[in-house]
């Protein structure tokens, strides 16, 4: 399967994907056509999956109106930017871990994250016996 | 089509799929399902690129911890009475669709429009005794700030969760009286 695949499996959520689609296949011919070792699959593909994470997580965020299910849409965005920096430490020309810690480090903040957002939720729920972020309105509950 | 290949079309469809159905489902139990499935898919894009340490890493944390935790929250944040409203609000459906829309547009223009400079691959080698060494040597400081930051977060945690009746020697609120107000 070649990079157009992809394109036209993204190709649904673009408005104007015309242009962008032949970027992006001028680019994946030129900028990693030398690939070999990948097996056809290059450090485009990450990027494009992670940027469609992002783009369902950031929807996530702003349609749901359950506090959890906001917190679920943040935790696909942070997947999705982790993602990035794994990829770019694969490909980068020095052979260099730093991407990778970078996303330990983002995984262990996301679950300090998730464990203190959830506290915050519960405590809404007690306060105000809803968790939709439109009903919690008072800030002093 | 190699087994390389056809590892990561899998995991991508796997994560992306995860993530649209957590978009799509009305339910917030089906919700954190789908989010399993999507967090899986990421651990398998992981190992695919040769980070075999995150991707268990993602495993552990994302799955074995955070997942556990959404359902939790799920569980105690439902009262049996009120039906559960986790579906797509139709005020906010707009302007979310024109945000991720607009992000997603953005993105794959400055991933198509940037020249990354990529070099041909030699294949991944372990990377967990790198990554120890790293974090003993380099990201020392980072490593301990985040283990503080685990402990803060921890105890705040279990701060902010107590229950109604358990704060009732909460020294301090607005009529100077104890407790009662939280």
């Amino acid at each position: 399967m070649s990079v157009l695949g992809l394109c036209e499996g993204v190709m649904p959520f673009l408005a104007s994907s015309a242009d962008a689609a032949s970027a992006i296949a001028a680019s994946a011919t030129g900028a990693l056509g030398a690939e070999s070792a990948g097996g056809g699959i290059g450090l485009l593909h990450y990027l494009l999956v992670s940027a469609v994470s992002f783009g369902l997580g950031l929807m996530i965020v702003i349609t749901r109106r359950n506090a959890i299910a906001v917190l679920m849409g943040i935790e696909l965005m942070i997947n999705g930017a982790g993602l990035n920096f794994v990829a770019f430490a694969r490909f980068s020309a020095t052979s260099s871990l730093d991407g990778q810690i970078v996303t330990l480090f983002a995984i262990v903040i996301a679950a300090a994250e998730a464990a203190l957002a959830l506290a915050i939720v519960l405590n809404v729920f007690n306060n105000l016996d809803t968790v939709q972020v439109d009903d919690a309105r008072r800030l002093y509950g | 089509m190699t087994f390389f290949e056809l590892a990561f079309w899998v995991s991508a469809l796997v994560a992306i799929g995860g993530g649209a159905m957590v978009l799509l489902t009305p339910s917030i139990v089906h919700m954190a399902f789908w989010l399993l499935g999507s967090l899986a898919g990421f651990a398998g894009l992981y190992l695919h690129l040769g980070a075999d340490f995150i991707g268990f890493t993602q495993i552990l944390v994302y799955i074995g911890g955070i997942l556990i935790l959404f359902l939790f929250g799920v569980m105690l944040t439902n009262r049996s009475d009120v039906p559960v409203r986790g579906a797509v609000s139709w005020r906010f459906l707009v302007p979310g669709s024109i945000a991720g829309v607009a992000s997603l547009g953005f993105l794959v223009w400055l991933v198509a429009a940037t020249p990354w400079a990529t070099h041909a691959l030699s294949p991944p080698e372990p990377p967990t005794p790198g990554i120890g060494f790293d974090l003993m040597s380099r990201y020392i400081l980072p490593f301990e700030a985040v283990s503080v930051l685990l402990l803060v977060a921890m105890i705040g945690a279990t701060y902010v969760a107590r229950s109604r009746e358990e704060r009732s020697d909460e020294p301090f609120d607005d009529k100077g009286e104890k407790g009662e107000s939280l």
